[in-house]
């Protein structure tokens, strides 16, 4: 699973990240091989991925939130759906 | 840190209607000049009339919903509506005056006087005030 978080770097793109690594560590995922979580920090890549606000996450290539921090149990519930 | 961050003024959403007259090409504008000028994000009310799931929450998140519609029609607070988001303050621009017609010279001053009604009718500063008591 590859789990992107766009945002060029602000404190509310470091929450998102937080809160994500937070989840897939409770998850027992094990990171770079069960579970890739990817900054993308830049705004032509973001763009093109679909994203009008940051910070946005994609799992597996699908966004799955943009323009808020997610919390922790709506990460695990995106993560759980996508296992 | 980053020079800009596109995190910034997600909490107030401006969704223009984008009508096809000089009216909804004013809203369209002003919601462009506003977003420019940081007071909120303009955000894609094509998506929430698909309701697209990610943009109707990113929607409900924000702190003020703005509809800039060009007409009375009131097609973007309707949309916006029919998702089921409540819109925290919408405004008309034929209601300062601005005659709708069927072409596409926008005058300026037009769009910086609906720019302006937005500005006023958001007031100054924090809009935490309302946070979550007007959320449906």
């Amino acid at each position: 699973m590859i789990i992107e978080v766009c945002g060029p770097g602000c404190p509310r793109c470091q929450a998102t990240e937080k809160n994500v690594l937070q989840v897939v560590k409770e998850l027992g995922m094990e990171l770079g091989e069960e579970a890739q979580v990817v900054e993308v920090k830049d705004i032509k890549q973001i763009s093109a991925r679909g994203v009008i606000m940051t910070p946005a996450v994609l799992i597996d290539g699908v966004k799955v939130c943009e323009g808020r921090i997610p919390g922790p149990q709506e990460v695990k519930k995106w993560i759980e759906e996508r296992k | 840190m980053v020079e800009k961050c596109l995190c910034e003024a997600s909490e107030v959403l401006i969704f223009p209607c984008s009508g096809a007259s000089n009216c909804g090409q004013i809203a369209n504008q002003a919601a462009v000049q506003l977003t420019e000028e940081g007071i909120g994000r303009m955000y894609c009310l094509a998506g929430i009339g698909a309701h697209d799931s990610v943009m109707v929450e990113t929607t409900k998140a924000a702190k003020r919903v703005v509809a800039i519609d060009g007409c009375s029609t009131a097609c973007a607070k309707r949309t916006l509506e029919h998702a089921g988001l409540m819109v925290t303050d919408c405004l008309d621009v034929t209601e300062g005056g601005i005659e709708k017609v069927h072409d596409f010279k926008l005058s300026p001053q037009d769009i910086s006087s609906i720019a302006a009604r937005v500005k006023e009718r958001l007031g100054p500063g924090d809009n935490s005030r309302i946070k979550d008591s007007v959320k449906v």
